[in-house]
């Protein structure tokens, strides 16, 4: 293990090393000498969610959870693990695209309107912790709210300036499926510093990438060694058995055509019979980018625009005309998932799902989007003709 | 399948060669409430003499929804396209309640009118009879006699 | 997000539920634009709502027939001369309509142009500028414009005059009163004597979406190439700009792949979906 006589070898742009614990209470202190709010998973009202990281010791420590279709649940235990556990219902989309969210203030001055951008947060955000899926996420989202010419100023002031500390995955949940959609146990680029965890008869530690020269830096912070041939096998065990354990998947290159062939499909019908359209699968859903455009004011004439997330299940967000376009159950369902996997891709060029399984544990009568999928793909029609008789919703 | 054909208006006076004919193209057939029987742009190949139960014919809008605009039963017949070039359904048509009919294969008796005029006009003479019947009652609908008539 | 503050210089009102605005910017030049773009407009305090420009793009002044149907078109359609309203935009795909600036080779293909109701407006500036191509040399043009009734026929003004400048412009109404003595029937009677050559014929449809399928089917079977149809599509709008998500119409994001889109293809498949 590293002690402090250990000269710390620079580390440059790529090359693994190795921390222990210390190490990682080091790097949060060195963000937070650096200026950032620093923040992480956290044990709270029984789930793992993003919250403030003083150090280390807020990590949830021994902290391992059991999902299932409809099912959450955390089990505390006696180990040293750190990242024993998969995903909880926060992602870090939260952070960089708030619920609610102020776009412009205004106040009616003399015959016209002076206009205020919004304040913006204090200090730069750093997350130690963030997940595969989760980073995979991200990278889905700056697609989505850049938009060639678009591009959103309040998301982007947040990313631009962010840290990104991933760490990759040992202990998936029943489930994910990120193996699957390409976007974990492992990853390879999109982070500033990608840590995986190893516990084992050499020691509690961890393999640290760097991602950019922003993660050197700070790397360079704490004692670190050069990763040796047992560290690297040690990782790579990890994400093979990480990747072997997932239960479920997507047929990746095969689900966007499928769903596209099969919008009349009566299993549409079917899920609809289940689902409470109650959109807690795209509250939970860290690309989900729906969201509702307001304006109020008040009497002494300030305005305020503001945007909140809104979910394509809302009867109202079809809204035309006197009446919802999509009002059926079925239909809604249908765009929620075909947008998802399939028309995700016209429209940004890349999958809008990372496998994190959230949308299948936090649906309250248990729909497992890949179940669904494979549903459908049982009876693909490959005609859809609309002599295919199908029962109205 | 004969007697279900013979029994139902549309066949009314027809000669027994050509019940024989229409009923070798016919199917029994039912449809639960909520089933199309035909869809907006689907090829139109078939026809259905109405025996038990209503369908709606209706037209989709978005923020609409499904907008009917005729309700026909027992002893109508739902589709005319099958006659018509291009031989494609303009509305849905939706059983509202649980729907007994004959399905006849309008392709087939298509072509074996073309080889038989005489056949060809038994049926068009039948069909002209009721279109012209909602014709003429859709235009007198769209007098809306019931709105304000202060207007005209 | 923040709107471009303009204030309102006329005021028109088209019918009982039509109001025409004409707005210039406070302060900086007026925005650049195509036929069959549309702007957010706000209704300070009240909120936002896409409208398309009717305007040509060569006059001046931003022009927006807004139809009274829920709280910020209402809002809007009050608005005085001299009120401020907030704009946004130009946004989305326009009608392919070359002006005479654009340099391009004259096209000569006839050009059918088919209006339900309010779907006039968005078309309004694309009429303006074909009659005027027509003019020097282009292909003839055809304005079929279908309303409930005669008093909902927007822009009378603008039929005369390009009936006079030599487009074929012809109207029918759902239902008539005592003294209209023009056709009554659906806007689709028009396409048969019309007098456009469909092998060399390009559309431009706008309205109800109803209209606009039946039309453009009635058109393929006129033998109209399904490539040259193009419709305007509408869903709910609330950015403008590809982020709310709400204008999604299967693949397409209306904001950025239209409201102006290619009928042919995936869209003619889209609009025979129910509740998509």
């Amino acid at each position: 293990m590293p002690t402090p006589a250990d000269a710390t070898s620079t580390p440059g742009p790529t090359g693994a090393f190795v921390i222990d614990v210390e190490g990682l209470d080091g790097l949060v202190a060195c963000l937070r000498a650096l200026g950032y709010e620093v923040k992480g998973p956290t044990l709270r009202d029984g789930a793992i969610v993003p919250g403030p990281l003083s150090s280390c010791g807020d990590l949830p420590k021994g902290v391992h959870d059991l999902q299932s279709p409809g099912h959450y649940s955390i089990l505390s235990d006696d180990d040293d693990e750190l990242f024993g556990w998969a995903a909880g219902p926060g992602s870090w989309k939260q952070e960089f695209f708030p619920p609610s969210q102020v776009l412009w203030r205004g106040e009616v001055v003399d015959d016209t309107v002076v206009f205020r951008a919004p304040e913006r947060p204090a200090a730069p955000l750093a997350v130690l912790g963030v997940r595969p899926c989760d980073a995979a996420a991200l990278a889905i989202l700056d697609r989505v709210l850049k938009d060639g010419s678009h591009r959103d100023p309040r998301y982007f002031d947040r990313r631009d300036s962010n840290f990104i500390a991933v760490v990759e995955c040992a202990s998936p949940a029943d489930t994910c499926f990120c193996a699957s959609m390409h976007s974990g146990p492992g990853i390879d680029e999109g982070f500033d510093l990608a840590l995986t965890e190893l516990n084992d008869e050499q020691g509690h530690r961890f393999v640290v990438r760097t991602g950019s020269s922003r993660g050197a830096d700070v790397l360079s912070s704490v004692p670190t060694r050069p990763a040796n041939e047992s560290d690297l096998v040690a990782r790579s065990l990890i994400l093979e058995e990480a990747s072997r354990m997932m239960k479920r998947s997507l047929p990746y290159d095969e689900v966007a055509s499928l769903l596209a062939r099969n919008v009349e499909h009566p299993r549409w019908d079917d899920v609809a019979r289940r689902c409470l359209s109650c959109a807690n699968c795209t509250m939970v859903c860290p690309t989900c980018f729906c969201s509702d455009v307001h304006d109020t004011s008040e009497i002494s004439g300030a305005l305020e625009r503001r945007r909140t997330w809104s979910s394509c299940f809302d009867l109202e967000h079809s809204y035309l005309h006197g009446g919802a376009v999509r009002a059926s159950s079925p239909s809604r369902y249908r765009q929620w998932m075909t947008h998802k996997l399939s028309t995700w891709w016209d429209q940004f060029d890349s999958s809008g799902c990372v496998g994190c399984g959230r949308c299948i544990v936090w649906c309250p009568v248990g729909i497992d989007i890949t179940e669904e999928v494979a549903a459908i793909a049982a009876s693909d029609a490959a005609h859809p003709s609309a002599s295919a008789l199908r029962s109205a919703p | 399948m004969r007697e279900l054909v013979a029994s139902h208006p549309f066949t009314a006076g027809m000669s027994e060669g050509t019940l024989e004919l229409i009923a070798g193209c016919s199917t029994n057939e039912v449809f639960a409430p909520g089933q199309l029987l035909c869809a907006e742009g689907a090829s139109a190949d078939t026809f259905y003499l109405l025996r038990r139960g209503r369908v709606s014919i209706d037209v989709h809008a978005p923020g609409r929804g499904a907008v009917v605009i005729e309700t026909v039963g027992p002893g109508d017949v739902v589709g005319w396209s099958w006659l018509v070039p291009p031989y494609r359904w303009t509305f849905d048509a939706r059983a509202t309640d649980p729907v007994g009919c004959i399905a006849v294969d309008g392709a087939c008796l298509r072509a074996k009118a073309l080889a038989d005029p005489s056949l060809g006009f038994a049926l068009l003479s039948r069909v002209s009879v009721t279109l012209l019947a909602r014709l003429q009652a859709t235009r007198m609908r769209l007098l809306d006699l019931y709105g304000d008539q202060s207007e005209r | 997000m923040t709107p471009s503050l303009h204030r309102v210089t006329e005021r028109i009102r088209e019918t009982a539920d039509v109001t025409t605005l004409l707005l210039e910017p406070l302060e900086g030049p007026l925005m650049s634009y195509r036929c069959g773009q549309f702007n957010m407009l706000s209704a300070l305090a009240v909120g936002e709502v896409a409208i398309s420009l009717s305007g040509a793009p060569d006059e001046g002044r931003l022009r927006h027939s807004i139809r009274d149907v829920g709280a910020v078109s209402h809002a809007l359609c009050r608005s005085r001369v001299g009120d401020l309203v907030g704009v946004r935009g130009p946004f989305g795909s326009d009608w392919h309509v070359a002006r005479e600036s654009d340099g391009a080779a004259t096209d000569s293909r006839d050009t059918v142009v088919v209006a339900g109701g309010i779907g006039l407006a968005p078309l309004r500036g694309a009429v303006e500028e074909l009659v005027k191509a027509s003019q020097r040399g282009a292909g003839r043009v055809f304005v079929l414009v279908g309303a409930r009734e005669p008093s909902q026929i927007v822009f009378n003004d603008d039929l005369e005059s390009w009936a006079r400048r030599g487009a074929k412009v012809s109207l029918t109404v759902d239902r008539a009163t005592s003294t209209w003595d023009g056709r009554v029937g659906l806007v689709t009677s028009l396409l048969g004597d019309a007098g456009f050559d469909p092998l060399n014929t390009r559309a431009l449809l706008c309205g109800p979406e109803i209209m606009m399928r039946f039309t453009a089917r009635a058109l393929v079977d006129l033998g109209v190439d399904p490539g040259g149809i193009l419709v305007s599509l509408e869903r709910n709008m609330q950015c403008g700009v590809g982020w709310c998500g709400h204008c999604q119409l299967g693949p397409l994001l209306l904001c950025r792949d239209g409201p102006v889109v290619p009928y042919a293809g995936l869209v003619a498949e889209l609009l025979t979906q129910r509740e998509r």
